[in-house]
């Protein structure tokens, strides 16, 4: 089976910080792969080089086969590469479905030759109706249908990470990059994600997730890759990581003993 | 502010000409405020809608009046290695078209200069754009008469053949000819913004590394917002010379961008009828001052009102209101239906 992403020796120098020294790995078409790390890994920086908003210091990343060095973000996400974002993740000021409505942009296109000239001639009416309607099930599918009304930057934190979910999936991509998603959920939102990511999955879509919550990553990753300080330390399905002494190295490491303990209390819990 | 307002405030400037007969200052204070709305308009389509600042959106303007003038004036200039170009002179309305599509041809060019990196660099570019093209107009005096102006531009003659012809000489018909460019700039605007286009701008205003991951192309998307912005303030800029039928390197004057801005965020920018509100507000506050007071007060009360709009409302006119209307029936964002239901 070719790899559907391939990271090959990528390298990011920020200045004299290397945040990402040599990261090697492969994502095979249908998997869930977790990236995971302590805090300040690399992990978003990887996802940003693999979506065009860095250029890396060296290596290169390649999807379906054809390498993304030099491409800008929205050409990547024309290729089918989509990604959600940590820390912002919504078009504040509009609402919940005009935020999709922005989502579908690349949609809109596929319908029309000349979209713009279209609009000046008040001809895309039934392309618009369309568009709305695609928006109205993105939003039943990530279960925000109630929400569609209300103004993106007044949701709950867990809510908006749902609405860039919805964005992403709206560019219908063959693979989807999750940067933390679940931030911000309380348990139960977090168990209805898990199943949101599975249905994604089984829906066609390729996903690499990074994300801090442990009993999460375990449950749902097919392969795990360990990131720390810019090095990858580990890979493989999640048994072979969770007894992986350099991963344990590496957050116990950090003085993160106590959330290593949490984190176990919670997959028992979760289990 | 409802439906309706923008109809009814298109009925009433309609109609105003009748009411008010004949009087010239009145009418031509109207004139050069609806062209300069037609500026703000244009303006508020890359500040308020994309946050791109052009604060050389008067070179837009100047270019339109300067190109629409010489058009239809005819000019002969050396070009260098002893080539003269000769120009006969073309219909002031062929000359208005091209005077636009000039404009607009700058617009790409500030565009694919300025927006790779956006924001303060645009803001820079437009400024050190509009001081070029104003050292231009002043000295390349062959051309333009530098100095001296352009004197003797025609008037507007509209016809079809077969229908006859008809010159716009009064006032009166020139002030229809403003209202009705100003209310096609007006409709272009409001369908682009409400369009998939729209919202590609709107996205990258609010967050432009998500717009980008959802596949928009901001180089594009901007450039493509700046083109049709200046060919809407050249257009203005061929009314104006047209209109005045006089041009001089002035038609450059930064001054004339800081109204257009004035307008546009005293009326509020991002908003449709935002710089209309603004600009009939700022553009007819001189001419409403003038008789009352001296010019140095007429300048401090047109600063006090400008200040006392926005410490009101801070986001503009047109926004403020509409919150205003909200607060007043709180009922309505909850009984109103969904569109995506509704369809
Ligand atoms: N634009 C930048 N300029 C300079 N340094 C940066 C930049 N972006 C990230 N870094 C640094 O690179 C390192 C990796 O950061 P990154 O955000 O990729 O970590 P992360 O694994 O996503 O961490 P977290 O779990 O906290 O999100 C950090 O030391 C960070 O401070
Ligand atoms: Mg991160």
């Amino acid at each position: 089976m070719s790899a559907l992403l391939s990271v090959e020796h990528v390298g990011v120098r920020f200045g004299g910080l290397v945040a990402i020294a040599d990261l090697h790995f492969d994502v095979n078409p249908g998997e869930i792969v977790s990236l995971i790390g302590p805090n300040g890994a690399g992990k978003t920086t990887a996802f940003n080089v693999m979506t065009g908003f860095l250029r890396p210091s060296q290596g290169e990343v390649r999807f379906r086969g054809t390498s993304l060095a030099g491409l800008p973000p929205h050409e990547i996400t024309r290729l089918g590469l989509a990604r959600t974002f940590q820390r912002t993740s919504v078009f504040p000021d509009d609402t919940v479905f005009d935020n999709v409505m922005i989502g579908l942009h690349r949609q809109g296109s596929l319908m029309s030759r000349a979209p713009l000239l279209d609009t000046l001639l008040g001809r895309g009416g039934a392309n618009e109706r369309r568009l709305r309607e695609r928006a109205a099930a993105l939003l039943e599918r990530v279960g925000l249908a109630g929400r569609s009304n209300e103004k993106a930057g007044s949701l709950a934190y867990g809510e908006q990470r749902l609405v860039g979910v919805a964005l992403a999936l709206a560019t219908e991509p063959a693979m989807l990059l999750l940067d933390e998603p679940v931030s911000g959920m309380n348990a139960s939102e977090t168990r209805v994600f898990v199943r949101l990511i599975r249905q994604i999955r089984d829906s066609g879509v390729t996903l690499l997730l990074v994300e801090h919550d442990m009993p999460l990553v375990m449950d749902v990753s097919d392969r795990i890759v360990v990131l720390n300080y810019g090095r990858l330390i580990a890979e493989g399905p999640p048994a072979a990581i969770r007894a992986d002494p350099a991963v344990i190295e590496a957050y116990l490491g950090q003085g993160s003993a106590a959330r290593h303990a949490g984190a176990g209390a919670r997959e028992a819990e979760h289990a | 502010m409802t439906r309706l307002a923008p109809l009814a405030l298109l009925a009433a400037l309609a109609a105003l000409p009748l009411g008010l007969g004949t009087d010239p200052y009145l009418l031509n204070a109207l004139i050069t405020t609806g062209i300069l709305t037609i500026g703000a308009m244009s303006l508020n389509l890359l500040l308020g809608f994309t946050g791109q600042l052009s604060l050389g959106h008067v070179a837009f303007f100047g270019i339109g009046a300067y190109v629409s003038a010489l058009a239809s004036l005819g000019f002969e200039v050396e070009v260098g290695f002893g080539l003269r170009v000769v120009h006969e002179p073309w219909p002031a309305a062929v000359g208005l078209v091209l005077g636009t599509l000039a404009a607009g041809a700058c617009g790409y060019l500030i565009g694919r200069l300025s927006f790779r990196v956006r924001g303060a660099y645009f803001v820079i570019v437009t400024i050190s754009f509009a001081e070029v093209v104003r050292l231009v107009a002043l000295n390349w005096v062959e051309l333009t008469q530098g100095p001296l102006a352009l004197t003797n531009i025609p008037a507007v003659t509209l016809g079809l053949p077969g229908l006859g012809y008809w010159t716009l000489k009064t006032k009166a018909q020139n002030y229809y000819l403003v209202l009705a460019v100003g209310t096609l700039c007006y409709l272009v605007i409001g369908r682009l913004v409400g369009s998939r286009f729209g919202r590609a701008m709107r996205g990258l205003k609010e967050n432009e590394s998500l717009a980008m991951s959802v596949g928009i192309n901001a180089t594009r998307t901007l450039t493509v917002a700046a083109v049709i912005s200046a060919a809407m303030a050249g257009a203005a800029g061929g009314l104006y010379a047209h209109y005045l039928r006089i041009i001089d390197p002035d038609v450059f004057l930064f001054a004339t961008t800081v109204t257009m801005v004035i307008m546009v965020v005293a009326g509020g920018k991002g908003t449709l009828m935002g710089p209309v509100v603004g600009g009939l507000i700022f553009g007819l506050l001189p001419v409403l001052l003038r008789p009352v007071m001296a010019p140095e007060a007429q300048w401090i009360v047109y600063g006090l009102i400008l200040i006392a709009i926005l410490f009101a409302m801070p986001k503009g006119i047109v926004p403020g209101l509409r919150a205003l209307g909200a607060r007043r029936r709180p009922a309505s964002p909850v009984l109103e239906v969904n569109p995506a239901v509704q369809r």
